[in-house]
């Protein structure tokens, strides 16, 4: 089985090889891999039940998987082995940050303290692991300061300047979705890693995102890597598109490649038992067409 | 060998009352999530109703059956405990319900502090010593066991048996069971989720005066302050059979009884509840959630 | 008009038929509940029988007051409050305009403090302020710091704690047994308590941080216990139940407190009197707690601070961004444990005698419930907790006149833990998210506004 392949000349920032991961007798994901380029953004898409949450959960550390292995290449050119990582350090050292399908804010502290937390690791160096700031170092109240300047661009980027002393349990839906984002930024990420980012949102709040993640590829060089449900927003943004399937990789290419697979047409819309081999077939003859018009 | 068969029996003995009250524990957590930090004291005035009626009996009805007597004893201080449990659902737990986590868990220890302190006002804070009602012992082969034990034993398990028909084949024990599932799911497909909740308390404060009174009549002692020690053990067995789960109550209350009885027999008696308090520590260590209960699945 | 003043007046009527019946019903419950243990006592006659002593007269007072209690509430005192809550709820909100008293709470309460002892000694003279500045004073002021140090474990990064009173216990016997064994002062023996209880905090810490909510509250009560179990059985070195006697006194730069000649009332010439030491200690108390609320105000400024109120909000994105919840978990359970060390120290040092019956789990259940009345993570309203709980107890001992109510036999002290658990549940249901139910920012970018309880979690860990 053969995938468009036009990628040859960019710099793969994830490396996803041969992963698998079983929950007792279940197979949620079967020997994938994929790549995911440096200042891409490359969406993870399948019908539910896929096994994309699970991915997601393997390469950020929440799950360790049974099987396979998992590169992140740092623009420095330092690599770093995620399977082997317990989560915190692959945010901490390899500098991949994630979001939550159901969100996950620190809702009883303000959304400035949200961002605040996230510039943890950099803090706590700053303020000599709490010893130093306690006796009031300048060092820790510079490194303070600036913390604040960074949480206030994120602020900005979000649009959530004006909510920044409001605890963050009270903004609603489509504003936390951006603060959860930002707040990921405001670890310094390399790869930010969104899990159905648009999921509940209104058209314009999910414009809103658009925007704020077409800026952060724009601004920060961050390649970004989601998972969506949402085909319009997946269309719209990415520049690479993975297609999941009951833990297997199905397509692996450019939106409209992905768009006019007929395994993925399958996938979404279901296909009798009968018309698997007519679907096949058709795969093939379109594969080989391909293989001739594309270099 | 018959040394150590003799432990079995009396770990079993103090195996059996640790289970029983393990159960009010694990029931109400499965129920409403919350250690009834209370439900010690409950199995205390349990024994304090238990002896009270003895001694109505005594005074006033000299030469009444053994047999009846216990029965009694039993009956009113299942209602008794059953009572009190059941007003202080209302009064200090219903209120807090679904509030914050901690709020119940203070009213709890609060409940505890008030039933106590209660008895030691209302009954003085002197050792209460009975004469022993039964104390018919039989030999064998070289194991002796007493009347007391086989008693302690059997009510034990009957009442078990009663209570898991109630939980697992009564329209009762499937309220219970769907509102421990899911409280919100259970009210919205009709079970009274108040009436079941308060259900619960009484169930376990019955099998909590049970064991009260099996206690009083296997020491032939009680006092205001043995709410506690009791009430903690049966605390750590449910945890350590894993709370939520009614064998895992049992099973918990059995091997803390063992512990305690093997342990006393062959170390030091000094060290017995540092022991069972180790073990609970360790078991907990390598299995998170109990030696029967469900693992909690952290959901990312 | 008429037809409204009918319906009133029916809604009246039924009002006091519900109000009876539900009073019928209280009496019921009541004679149920105590028809055992208050229509009877059990009592040893003189050949040491247990017999019984009827008491019915007492039984009827008791069903009586619920029966008309219960009446007064739902005809008279449950309608005024609808009343007065549709009022409320009616009336335009008017922003509470912050008074001078409240904005400079801390100020004025900390000076308070440190002019309570001189102004007790201006009013009641040398001994006469014993009594306050010792029951009063000093047992708040442990309460109040012992608070403080749990607080930072379970209000802040919202960690069940059942055993708390297990570091108070290394604290003070790590300062009786090195004083007693080698000599060592208070001032050296004082860190080296705080370290000790530090160090058995990251012991008992460590094994027990896979568990989550519950079960860790039941292993940390069973730390709690093992540690006391231990101190009352190894005894070679503990002296068991006997506790530890004779613990020497603190001294101020070397100056003592005793009757000798360069004692403290000596070099001032003053009369001896042991109110100089309990002012010393009140001082140094006060001092060691609001070292306590410094070292908290500062923690929550920075990262470690942050972090353990990010880990009670949310453990698993507090891992996605980076940060290694077992040391964050650790360095709480540490300086928690460290300040429940100080606080031991100092009480050994005042009582000049440990046993292990002072370090019982009533104790962690009466420091755990003033976090929570207070608010967790609110130093003001856990000092506001700790006044009320522990004060209010203590000035049980003081009514005498209850005496004439209730007769000579009357002991006010008998009923002091029936009150204060009966407080502890009013409270509770009064104010479930406690005094202070609202969280403090500690970063803002215009104005700091504090934030609703309702938003914060209480953790699960």
């Amino acid at each position: 089985m053969t995938f468009e392949t036009n990628t040859m000349t960019k710099d793969p920032i994830l490396k996803v090889e041969r992963l698998s991961m079983r929950f007792g007798g279940l197979m949620a994901i079967n020997d994938f891999s994929f790549e995911a380029y440096r200042g891409d953004i490359t969406a993870l898409i399948g019908p539910n039940g896929a096994g994309k949450t699970t991915v997601f959960n393997c390469i950020t550390g929440f799950y360790k998987p049974t099987m396979g292995m998992i590169t992140m290449k740092q623009k420095a050119g330092k690599e770093y082995l995620l399977e082997r990582l317990p989560d915190f350090e692959i945010t901490k050292h390899a500098k991949v940050a994630r979001t939550f399908q159901n969100i996950r804010m620190f809702s009883g502290l303000t959304v400035l303290e949200n961002l605040l937390v996230a510039q943890h690791n950099k803090l706590m160096q700053a303020s000599g692991y709490t010893v130093l700031g306690l006796l009031g170092f300048p060092a820790y109240r510079q490194a303070s300061r600036e913390a604040i300047e960074i949480a206030k661009h994120w602020l900005d980027m979000a649009s959530l300047t004006d909510r920044a002393d409001d605890p963050a349990g009270d903004l609603p839906y489509g504003a936390q979705r951006r603060l959860e984002i930002a707040r990921a930024m405001c670890t310094g990420p390399e790869l930010l890693c969104l899990d159905e980012p648009a999921a509940g949102l209104n058209p314009r709040e999910s414009a809103a995102l658009n925007e704020l993640l077409q800026a952060i590829r724009r601004d920060t060089g961050t390649s970004i890597l989601l998972i969506e449900h949402d085909m319009s927003v997946v269309m719209e943004i990415s520049d690479h598109v993975v297609v999941l399937e009951y833990g297997q990789k199905i397509s692996d290419g450019n939106p409209e490649f992905v768009k006019n697979d007929p395994r993925v047409i399958a996938a979404y819309l279901g296909v009798e038992d009968e018309e698997v081999e007519e679907v096949i077939e058709q795969i093939v003859e379109i594969e080989s067409e391909q293989g001739g018009t594309q270099p | 060998m018959e040394y150590f068969i003799q432990q079995l029996v009396n770990g079993l003995t103090l195996g059996s009352i640790y289970g029983m009250i393990a159960i009010g524990y694990t029931m109400v957590y499965g129920i409403i999530g919350m250690i009834n930090f209370a439900h010690g004291d409950i199995f205390m005035l349990g024994g304090f109703a238990a002896l009270i009626v003895f001694l109505l009996l005594t005074t006033f009805m000299a030469g009444v059956p053994v047999v009846l007597a216990l029965l009694l004893m039993m009956i009113v201080g299942m209602l008794t405990a059953a009572l009190w449990n059941w007003t202080i659902e209302r009064v200090a737990y219903r209120p807090l319900r679904g509030s914050f986590r901690l709020a119940p868990l203070i009213t709890a220890i609060g409940m505890s502090i008030v039933l106590s302190n209660f008895i030691q006002v209302t009954q003085g804070p002197r050792n209460k010593p009975i004469p022993p009602l039964v104390s018919s012992v039989y030999d064998l082969f070289g194991i002796t066991v007493s009347l007391k034990q086989i008693i302690i034993v059997v009510i034990t398990a009957i009442l078990l048996s009663v209570f898991w028909y109630i939980v697992n084949r009564t329209p009762l024990g499937r309220a219970q069971r769907a509102t421990e599932q899911d409280s919100k799911m259970a009210a919205l497909l009709g079970v009274d989720v108040d009436r079941t909740i308060s259900v619960t308390f009484i169930m376990g404060a019955a099998l909590a005066a049970v064991a009260g009174t099996l206690y009083l009549m296997y020491y032939g002692v009680v006092v205001f302050t043995d709410g506690f020690a009791p009430g903690v053990k049966a605390f750590t067995a449910a945890v350590l059979g894993g709370i939520g789960s009614l064998p895992g109550a049992v099973l918990g209350g059995l091997l803390i009884g063992l512990i305690e009885s093997l342990w006393s027999a062959y170390f030091t008696i000094d060290y017995k509840d540092v022991a069972t308090f180790s073990i609970l520590a360790i078991v907990l260590i390598f299995k998170p959630s109990g030696i029967l209960g469900r693992p909690e699945v952290e959901k990312v | 008009m008429a037809n409204v003043a009918s319906t009133t007046a029916s809604a009246g009527t039924e009002l006091t038929a519900r109000a009876l019946r539900e009073a019928v019903f209280s009496g019921l419950i009541t004679l149920g509940l105590f028809v055992l243990f208050v229509g009877l006592e059990t009592t040893q006659n003189i050949r040491n029988e247990l017999v019984l002593n009827q008491r019915w007269g007492l039984l009827v007072i008791f069903v009586v007051v619920a029966m008309v209690g219960r009446f007064l509430m739902v005809a008279y005192a449950q309608p005024w409050l609808a009343q007065r809550k549709a009022a409320k709820a009616a009336a335009p909100d008017v922003a509470k305009e912050e008074t001078f008293f409240s904005r400079n709470f801390s100020k004025i309460a900390i000076i308070a403090l440190v002019l309570y002892p001189p102004v007790i000694v201006a009013l009641l003279g040398v001994q006469g302020s014993l009594k306050w500045v010792d029951n009063f004073g000093i047992q708040i002021l442990i309460y109040v710091m012992l608070a403080w140090g749990l607080n930072i474990v379970v209000g802040l990064a919202g960690l069940l704690d059942l055993g708390y009173v297990a570091f108070y216990a290394v604290g003070a016997y790590s300062y009786a047994l090195l004083s007693s064994y080698f000599g060592l002062s208070f001032w050296v023996l004082l860190p080296v308590a705080g370290l000790l209880a530090a160090c058995w905090g990251v012991i008992l810490g460590f094994p027990v941080l896979r568990l989550r909510g519950d079960y860790l509250a039941i292993v940390t009560l069973a730390f709690g216990e093992i540690i006391r179990l231990v101190l009352i059985n190894w005894t070679e070195v503990t002296k068991g139940t006997f506790g530890v006697s004779g613990i020497a006194k603190a001294t101020l730069f070397g100056l003592k407190f005793d009757a000798t000649k360069t004692g403290f009332a000596a070099m001032m010439g003053l009369p001896m009197s042991s109110a100089y030491y309990k002012i010393f200690l009140f001082y140094l108390i006060l001092a060691l707690a609001l070292l306590t609320a410094f070292v908290t105000i500062r923690l929550r400024r920075m990262p470690i601070g942050r972090a353990w109120e990010a880990l009670r909000e949310d453990e698993i994105a507090c891992r996605s961004l980076g940060i290694n919840t077992t040391t964050t978990k650790l360095t709480a359970f540490a300086t928690g444990a460290m300040f429940g060390g100080f606080a031991g120290s100092f009480f050994a040092v005042r009582q000049g005698f440990v046993s292990p019956e002072s370090f019982v789990f009533l104790e962690s259940a009466v420091i755990l419930a003033i976090v929570v009345l207070g608010g967790m993570g609110s130093l003001t309203g856990i000092a506001i907790a700790a006044v009320v709980m522990i004060g209010g107890t203590e000035i049980l001992r003081e009514l005498a006149f209850l005496k004439v109510v209730f007769g000579p036999n009357f002991t006010p002290e008998l009923y002091r833990m029936l009150i204060f658990g009966l407080a502890m549940v009013v409270v509770m249901v009064w104010k479930p998210r406690g005094f202070v139910g609202s969280r403090e920012p500690t970063a803002f970018l215009r104005e700091r506004r504090a934030v609703s309880g309702s938003f914060t979690k209480e953790g699960h860990g």
